[in-house]
């Protein structure tokens, strides 16, 4: 008994203690220095419970929680599984680097503006969108996501930080409104809003109108969350305007969070990539997408001159390996994708706060007005680049292993448009090389006109924060197998009927 | 009925989706909320709309009889909240837009665009 309510704690844990330690620091307003102790407290220990978790779960036990005791059809179940412990964990270090660089980052001032609760309730509806069983409940994160990302935003009430908001707020409105009219078709058609639920009642049956209806319009909700092509339109018009610490959050949780929720309905749900899904056509269409997505954001990214606006259209460029992994429809991608997951979100965060170095640094995000930083800077120049080779898919980085695996599904899959996609992704990756060097040589080799500028120190905690995940990306990369052996346990959990599938 | 409901939940969804569209920011609030609404009402007929009793259970009955489905009811209600918060959340935006640039049409509210674009000329500003 006190066993079981143990393993329910701590499966709801990553949630529920960001989510006391954002009330209590909502409390501290007028006292940052305290609300700052508690918010890094907060993150400390959803990280400690989120790693309790994995290791429990990496034993092969699922810890299901009900809430208020009622079973599948009629509560809403918590269902902590590898996926969302791994993915849980990973946002924790996400987290703790952010929480760490947020020290030099975020002064008092943002602090009262409510910088502590509004990225504490962020984490816990990250945590409870990576953890919950339940459709419309995920539903619910997203907004609360929405809601604290708007906040975020819109730190220092600045002209182009309400603008971006405004646009994130509307479009990711429209993308909440197409879920929800998704989830009621569902509800009408299955009569249940438990995923796995949903799965047994959908399995059997002939695709219907209606669950063709839901599954295309989850999609395009969740696409758009997502931040794919044609709907990424927000991503690169919101992240740049937010506090740097910020933008690194974002790019670290959200698409991925978003992500996360696509492969769980996609693949539990709707049974794609099973022998007999419920809606078809699904993965030809990610394919597409995902081919678009990485075309197209890999060569908007080369022509930004602002650091910010570059690694936003490079976090949409690394979704659409995660959908390309999603789109081959067979284990072995699902598992690449969730490796990519973890991958790309400790290195996407690694970058936007590496870059929040090099503008405390230099003064700007400019990469015109940079250069030389590699003299003063030898640490951080190293590090960076580590995070810029990582994202490229350089060995013996993480971001190689990833790539390595999705190429590998698709070289595996029987898919007759995978082909196409492994070309287009190995493409993507040299362009994505190029642009990333680009930036390294600007930012620190190459010498600027304007270099003699007032350069500034970086801030200790700066550089704990951008190496701790430099070093992840390095770890993960030198000892890849446990990481791997993780995800495929991971993806074999969605699909727990060993449908006969394409070898 | 259920077809009524259904030709006005698309009536509203075509509504909201060209409110939506316009370029005047304050429209686009009321469409999305419009939206909101037609969801609500898809959610509705999610449940099947029938003429039975409430989902209560009598006093000193034991179990529920034959009644309406609860659970739409409890999504409608979460929905409403949440598109009431949002509505609200996007009107304290426009009011600060407003104030910052003095209109309300999305087309000349461009300062997130303008920020590092890399087809301005000169160096952006990052203030």
């Amino acid at each position: 008994m006190t066993a079981d309510a143990l393993a329910d704690g701590l499966a709801v844990g990553p949630v529920v203690i960001p989510l006391a330690a954002a009330a209590i620091t909502m409390l501290l307003r007028r006292l940052p220095r305290l609300q700052r102790t508690v918010m890094e407290a907060g993150v400390a220990l959803m990280l400690a419970a989120a790693t309790l978790l994995v290791t429990r779960v990496a034993r092969g036990e699922t810890v299901v929680v009900k809430f208020g005791g009622w079973g599948a059809p009629f509560g809403i179940t918590f269902v902590a599984d590898t996926l969302g412990a791994a993915l849980c964990t990973t946002a924790g270090i996400v987290a703790l680097a952010v929480a760490i660089f947020a020290r030099a980052d975020i002064r008092d001032r943002r602090r009262r503006a409510g910088f502590d609760p509004l990225f504490l309730g962020m984490c816990a509806a990250v945590n409870g969108a990576f953890l919950t069983g339940d459709v419309f409940n995920l539903y619910v994160w997203f907004e609360l996501m929405l809601v604290t990302a708007i906040g975020l935003v819109t730190l220092d009430r600045r002209r182009a930080q309400i603008d971006g908001a405004f646009r994130y707020a509307a479009l990711t409105t429209m993308g909440a409104t197409f879920m929800l009219v998704g989830i009621g078709l569902l509800y009408g058609e299955a009569g249940t809003l438990d995923m796995t639920h949903l799965s047994q009642t959908l399995a059997g049956r002939a695709p219907s109108v209606g669950v063709i209806a839901a599954g295309y319009l989850l999609l395009a909700g969740l696409t758009l969350k997502a931040g794919m092509f044609p709907l990424f339109f927000w991503l690169p018009a919101s992240y740049h305007t937010a506090p740097i610490s910020v933008s690194a959050a974002l790019a670290g949780l959200l698409t991925k969070a978003a992500f996360c929720a696509c492969l769980r309905i996609l693949v539990v749900v709707f049974g794609v990539g099973t022998a007999t899904p419920s809606v078809p056509g699904m993965p030809a269409l990610l394919a597409l997408l995902a081919a678009a997505t990485m075309l197209v954001s890999v060569l908007a990214a080369i022509a930004q001159v602002d650091l910010r606006r570059l690694l936003a259209f490079h976090v949409v460029g690394q979704v659409a390996y995660l959908v390309m992994g999603l789109a081959l429809a067979s284990q072995a991608g699902a598992a690449a994708a969730i490796f990519y997951t973890m991958h790309t979100m400790l290195v996407q965060a690694g970058l936007f706060l590496g870059a929040g170095a090099i503008a405390r640094t230099s003064g700007g995000y400019d990469m015109r007005a940079l250069g030389g930083l590699i003299r003063e800077h030898p640490v951080l120049s190293a590090l960076f680049a580590l995070l810029a080779l990582s994202i490229s898919g350089i060995p013996p980085l993480s971001g190689f292993w990833a790539k390595a695996l999705v190429i590998d599904a698709g070289f595996r899959s029987v898919s007759p448009w995978s082909g196409w996609l492994v070309a287009v992704a190995l493409t993507t990756g040299f362009l994505t090389l190029y642009s990333m060097s680009t930036l390294w040589m600007r930012a620190f080799q190459q010498p600027s006109a304007r270099a003699a500028r007032i350069r500034r120190r970086v801030p200790p905690a700066m550089m704990v924060a951008v190496g701790l995940l430099a070093g992840c990306t390095l770890g993960i990369g030198l000892a890849v197998e446990p990481v791997v052996r993780l995800s495929r346990a991971a993806a074999a959990q969605l699909t727990p009927a060993p449908a006969p599938r394409a070898p | 009925m259920s077809v009524v409901y259904a030709f006005v939940a698309a009536g509203l969804f075509g509504c909201g989706v060209y409110m939506v569209l316009s370029r005047h920011i304050v429209r686009v609030i009321l469409g999305l909320s419009l939206l909101t609404t037609a969801v609500n009402l898809v959610l509705f007929l999610a449940g099947r709309i029938r003429s039975a009793q409430p989902p209560l259970i009598r006093e000193g009955s034991e179990r529920l009889g034959e009644s309406v489905d609860p659970v739409p009811q409890a999504l409608i209600l979460t929905a409403i909240v949440i598109g009431f918060a949002l509505t609200v959340i996007l009107a304290a935006l426009a009011l600060r837009a407003y104030r910052a640039h003095g209109t309300l049409r999305s087309d000349e509210i461009n300062a997130a665009q303008t920020l590092g674009d890399p087809f301005a000329p000169g160096e952006a500003d990052d203030r």
